[in-house]
């Protein structure tokens, strides 16, 4: 560690991998509410227990983001964060923030949860993924400006570079974007048509260039490939991500009564969203091989590499699958898109924080790299939780073509409900695989325990 | 050809050294990174070119019907501006090789004018358009015509920031008749511009 306000980020990884493992022992009770429907009803319903599930995905990426940042910043920069108390209270603020919104989530019941919240002085309650309480999104953008402004003064006093400017305009726009969770017209399509703007322009958008930045990051370290051949890579990257991400909002704006242009406007551009994450995945791999360096710490080296194949496959290849107008009046809103949705942010944004965190742990608890031990460790970790989560893609893809054959595309198409029971089989296949992605994170956590006794130094 | 006919050793021999002149004359101009953005803007337009295609084959009528009330003229002098824009980029370039930086801006410069000179009709052609109450949302025709030679315009006007940054640096003294990668590199993603256009005039104004 080169800078002692690096360390900061220790906090965030830590509370980011905490909150991850709820995220997963929510995911598996919902996977199993699937097909046993009161299973802990009545204490923890199913829409109460997806929600924890999503938001707290969110918050922990957005902690891991994070402490992505406070890392890698003092680093380009070269220079001490700006003040890193402020980034230690603001990591209070928000992880207290955090758990009293999850608790709130579970203790009561959501619309006591708007009244006591005072949500109908400012509403922006009850819409997917920004469930969270008035109070809590004000919270969100405090820490969020805080955040931007500690960052900000670093990069703009210190050492100017593309991997820190593509960062803090990701960061920027992550901000930007979500005051429109603040916007709730009346309207339902224009509600709709701006929700998308916080959803999409996020993950589809200005997350992209996060990611790309970090991974940069971590490639320009390990590998020790010229920072002029990694930059110009990135800039490529996020021009096709802009041109195609943006645009390609329309892909959300079918069928909840936008103009029609958007059918074409939406299947186009985002016919073409794969291109970005095809270049990140050329990118790592062209990087990795003409690696200068054999850097001591090979997990970090599959975690790079498995989140530009995994972003590819799940953003890309299983975005693609439903994105065409005429394809996604079929597929709108089935099992396709739960199975586009896990393998995406596993594959970009779960993956490209672990990559960091696996990268720069080790270097924060005063080693270059983990021991063989350890490391193997976390390689079993990365197969567990990768393998696993393709079976659940494909389990979900599985589910969900024979969801919309049956219920929508058929001569004679059944209901709802009969056509889950007849796809059952598909929800408990991924039930266990879900379990044993659960095994893979306990292995993830274990590999933070081992003895360290052949550790390297280098 | 017939002197290699008529003595093949000879004609080995002189095939070989054309071969490697070939590979010294004809490298790749510009940045490798212009060239993967280029095919990638190629894409997007391809991706439109073929969606108008298919989609004017099974409505033929509609789609001749409201070309004609598009502005030929307007379209054929762009094209020529265009065209003229990108003569005057291969000039520049060949300015900056012989080393005479400031012939290499004079014709940057004339370049530019015949971009901004595009934009200005474009403008117009635009103005026209929307003062008779067209816009995205009239047909599917006039949605093709619209985004795409708006999403055009936009490219130009992008091709014209980086024109505009190649010959700030060639006034500073940027490049020389060593080092011109960077006039190279904004000469073709002019040419990719004017490219485009020349496939986009044609299919959206002319051809029925």
């Amino acid at each position: 560690m080169k800078y002692q306000s690096q360390s900061v980020a220790k906090l965030y990884f830590i509370a980011a991998i905490g909150l991850f493992i709820g995220q997963i022992l929510f995911g598996v009770t919902i996977g199993l509410q699937y097909v046993w429907g009161d299973f802990l009803f009545p204490y923890i319903p199913f829409n109460v227990a997806r929600m924890v599930h999503t938001n707290l995905l969110i918050v922990w990426l957005l902690f891991g983001f994070m402490g992505a940042s406070y890392y890698l910043v003092p680093e380009e920069s070269e220079r001490e964060l700006y003040a890193p108390w402020l980034a230690k209270l603001m990591f209070w603020i928000f992880l207290i923030a955090g758990a009293l919104t999850i608790l709130g989530y579970l203790l009561v019941p959501y619309a006591g949860l708007a009244q006591l919240t005072m949500n109908d002085l400012l509403p922006t309650m009850g819409r997917e993924f920004l469930e969270q309480p008035t109070i809590t999104k004000v919270g969100i953008v405090i820490v969020a400006l805080a955040f931007l402004f500690n960052i900000g003064m670093t990069v703009l006093t210190g050492r100017k570079t593309v991997v820190t400017i593509v960062l803090l305009t990701g960061l920027a726009g992550l901000a930007v974007f979500f005051l429109f969770a603040f916007y709730n017209p009346v309207n339902v399509v224009m509600d709709k048509y701006f929700w998308w703007w916080v959803v999409h322009l996020w993950v589809e958008g200005v997350w992209e260039l996060i990611m790309a930045s970090i991974l940069a990051f971590v490639l320009i370290k390990i590998t020790g490939v010229d920072r002029e051949v990694i930059e110009k890579w990135l800039y490529i990257i996020i021009a096709m991500t802009l041109i195609t991400g943006i645009i390609g909002t329309g892909h959300h704006y079918f069928w909840i009564g936008t103009p029609g242009y958007w059918q074409w406007f939406g299947s186009i551009f985002s016919a073409l969203e794969p291109i970005p994450f095809f270049m990140m995945t050329l990118f790592a791999f062209n990087m990795v091989n003409r690696r200068r360096r054999e850097h001591p710490n090979k997990v970090a080296t599959l975690w790079a590499l498995g989140t530009a194949v995994m972003a590819f496959l799940g953003a890309g290849v299983w975005g693609f699958l439903h994105t065409l107008a005429p394809v996604n009046y079929y597929t709108h809103g089935t099992q396709i898109t739960a199975a586009h949705g896990h393998m995406a942010f596993y594959g970009a944004y779960v993956m490209i924080v672990l990559t960091i965190i696996s990268y720069a742990m080790p270097i924060m608890r005063g080693r270059t790299a983990n021991g063989p031990k350890s490391q193997v460790m976390e390689m079993w970790s990365f197969w567990l939780m990768t393998v696993s989560m393709v079976f659940i893609t494909l389990f979900l893809t599985g589910a969900g073509i024979l969801q919309v054959y049956l219920q929508r595309y058929s001569d004679t198409p059944l209901g709802f409900m009969v056509v889950q029971d007849k796809i059952e089989l598909f929800y408990w296949l991924r039930e266990i695989a879900g379990l044993v992605f659960l095994v893979g994170l306990i292995v993830y956590v274990m590999s933070f325990f081992t003895k360290h006794d052949d550790e390297v130094t280098a | 050809m017939r002197e290699g006919g008529a003595s093949p050793p000879c004609f080995t021999m002189n095939s070989t050294v054309k071969q490697s002149e070939i590979t010294t004359r004809y490298h790749l101009p510009g940045d490798f990174a212009i060239w993967v953005f280029i095919f990638a803007e190629l894409l997007v337009f391809g991706v439109f070119f073929l969606s108008y295609a298919f989609y004017r084959a099974s409505h033929v009528e509609m789609f001749n019907m409201y070309q004609d009330t598009l502005d030929r003229e307007s379209g054929a002098i762009n094209t020529l501006l265009l065209i003229t824009s990108s003569y005057f980029v291969v000039r520049a370039v060949s300015a900056i090789k012989s080393g005479d930086a400031r012939r290499c801006v004079n014709w940057l410069a004339a370049a530019l004018a015949g971009g901004g000179g595009f934009l200005v009709i474009k403008s117009l052609e635009f103005a026209d358009k929307f003062s008779h109450g067209i816009s995205l949302g009239t047909n599917t025709f006039y949605m093709f015509y619209l985004s795409m030679t708006f999403f055009h315009f936009m490219h130009v006007i992008l091709g014209m920031i980086i024109l505009a940054a190649v010959l700030f640096k060639a006034r500073a003294g940027g490049y020389s008749a060593e080092e011109y990668t960077g006039v190279e590199t904004g000469a073709s993603y002019w040419h990719m511009v004017d490219l485009v256009w020349i496939v986009l005039f044609p299919l959206v104004y002319v051809i029925r």
